[in-house]
């Protein structure tokens, strides 16, 4: 079997093979090689060496959407995870209507992103019209706006998995749980949130990359406005790309930076969170 | 699992709740039927005999953003790319964990690299090379697709490939199979609940996909769903509120007939998918 499935490789790698090469591996490659030098067109480069690094961090617009990014996903991982599990909890006790409660929980994760951001823009912009104010206002609101957004597609998603993570448990843990005359807080603690640690390990790492990622809400829901003050990181990298010639260099730095922090933050997440659940 | 005290009760907190998460939507579908001038002015109040303008907005909508061809061209590039991530990646994890050489292995640390990485890496590059190739069309996208989507497709079908038992290909093999007729006569069916999984995830990311599709295809000639969207905030200054409402939600009712017709696959393929990944 090995031998012939070895001169069948061509056949069941090889389109793949290609077209990973032309949608990641080539891209990625250029994309690395390119941070090191000044360019306008992909075969229109300068070696610079680590330039385009030192114009990243004197950058004040990428400092702010570093922190601001970080801090947005700080907030939406412990909000998004909280109201999941707290939803996910309630709904897998028995009465009436729980599947269509969790059907309509979960269905903005299929719109997308783009019009997400304009059906927010709608609803806040009208809210706030009553200060006279916008979406756009500050920073601060657009952080805010964004905050909700994000909590309304994405509980559901995680609500989904929490579930799952819930209905696994024996239940006779439970019932033993009760006659050894635990209370609930105790079964809580003791038994429910050690027992879904592995959901808890999914859902962290899905909201951290997906805050850190986020472009096409932060795009239709404000664009950075005010003057750049709502821009997280991704739409940074794209509008030091395309907003400003000249600075094609940094902005491939700025993405290798991105993937650097994106992919330490999924490394750490996974160790942290894998090493809890041995204890379990 | 456990019973609580007042079930009745519980129905109606999260019947109200359920009313209150829809509103947003609701809202949307409320406003489409506005004259654009009162959308931003009095965004709440339901259309009545002075602002209430029919199907004008979706007509204005469809019109300035040529929605049904965007409406075709988002279905043809999601369909087209997922059969084509289907049909190869399977064949590819499939391989990987079965034949298990130093090829195999290379090529899956690579498929876990690109796990991690973001759009914005490879967002230049990529859209110059599919230029250089004249993939920069709906069904170039199909390549793209497959190979910037290859990681996650490979990394949840080896996940399941790795829980088949090897005995019955060994079987099929003694009979004479060769490794494509073991794969598509014997593995793949095997398969069927993972292919599900990634169709699903497939499914969720390139139809509502923006960034890719707007870097890599002719604007001119080619538009998806989500570009129209953006197109009608991007190209005239101040927004047409009533056509963007019209817009909106026609956006939305293909996703909503496909969650209500697919849901339990739906919810089922997202909760397999987040376990093996």
């Amino acid at each position: 079997m090995k031998r012939s499935l070895t001169r069948w490789g061509w056949l069941f790698t090889g389109p793949t093979v290609l077209a990973f090469m032309i949608g990641f591996v080539v891209p990625f490659v250029l994309g690395v090689y390119l941070s090191f030098t000044r360019f306008t067109t992909v075969t229109k480069s300068k070696w610079v060496g680590l330039a385009n690094y030192k114009g990243v961090f004197s950058d004040a617009t990428f400092l702010h959407s570093l922190w601001y990014t970080a801090a947005f996903t700080i907030v939406t991982t412990v909000l998004i995870n909280v109201i999941a599990f707290v939803v996910a909890y309630l709904l897998i006790k028995t009465f009436r209507g729980t599947n269509i409660f969790r059907s309509v929980f979960f269905m903005p994760n299929l719109i997308g992103g783009i019009v997400l951001g304009y059906i927010w823009m709608l609803l806040l912009n009208g809210i706030l019209g009553y200060w006279a104010r916008s979406i756009t206002y500050s920073g601060s609101y657009g952080f805010w706006g964004m905050v909700i957004l994000m909590c309304w597609q994405q509980v559901g998603y995680m609500m989904v998995i929490y579930i799952a993570g819930l209905q696994s448990i024996p239940t006779d843990l439970f019932e033993s749980a009760e006659v050894d005359g635990a209370s609930r807080r105790q079964t809580l603690f003791n038994i429910t949130i050690p027992l879904v640690m592995p959901s808890i390990t999914v859902c962290t790492f899905l909201t951290i990359t997906n805050g850190f990622k986020l472009f096409d809400q932060n795009l239709a829901l404000t664009n950075g406005a005010p003057s750049r003050m709502s821009e997280l990181l991704a739409l940074n990298i794209y509008n030091t790309f395309y907003g400003r010639t000249g600075f094609e260099g940094v902005g491939q730095a700025k993405a290798v930076i991105f993937l650097l922090i994106v992919a330490a933050l999924a490394m750490l997440q996974n160790r942290l969170t894998r090493s809890k659940e041995t204890l379990s | 699992m456990s019973k609580v005290k007042r079930p009745g009760l519980w129905t109606v907190i999260f019947t109200i709740i359920s009313i209150g998460y829809m509103f947003p939507i609701v809202l949307v579908v409320i406003n489409s039927f506005k004259d654009k001038v009162f959308i931003s002015s009095q965004p709440f109040s339901l259309p009545n005999s002075e602002t209430f303008v029919g199907l004008a907005n979706y007509a204005r909508g469809v019109q300035l953003t040529e929605f049904f061809s965007s409406f075709g061209w988002s279905l043809i590039i999601t369909v087209g790319s997922t059969a084509l991530i289907l049909l190869c990646t399977s064949m590819t994890a499939w391989w990987i964990v079965r034949a298990d050489n130093k090829y195999a292995k290379t090529l899956y640390s690579a498929f876990l690299l690109n796990l991690v990485v973001p759009f914005q890496m490879v967002m230049f590059t990529l859209s110059w090379l599919t230029d250089f190739l004249h993939l920069g069309n709906p069904f170039g996208l199909w390549i793209v697709y497959l190979g910037f989507g290859a990681g996650l497709a490979v990394f949840i079908f080896t996940g399941f490939v790795k829980s088949i038992p090897h005995e019955i290909e060994e079987a099929a093999t003694i009979d004479g199979c060769g490794p494509v007729r073991t794969f598509f006569q014997v593995v793949l069916p095997i398969m069927r609940p993972s292919v599900v999984t990634v169709a699903i995830l497939e499914v969720m990311w390139l139809w509502n996909d923006y960034l890719l599709p707007y870097l890599t295809l002719d604007m001119k000639k080619f538009k998806t769903i989500p570009i129209a969207v953006q197109y009608l905030k991007g190209g005239y200054g101040s927004v047409d509120m009533g056509a963007m409402m019209g817009i909106l939600v026609l956006a939305m009712i293909p996703v909503i007939v496909f969650y209500l017709v697919a849901q339990r696959h739906i919810i089922s393929g997202v909760v397999a998918g987040a376990v093996k990944g």
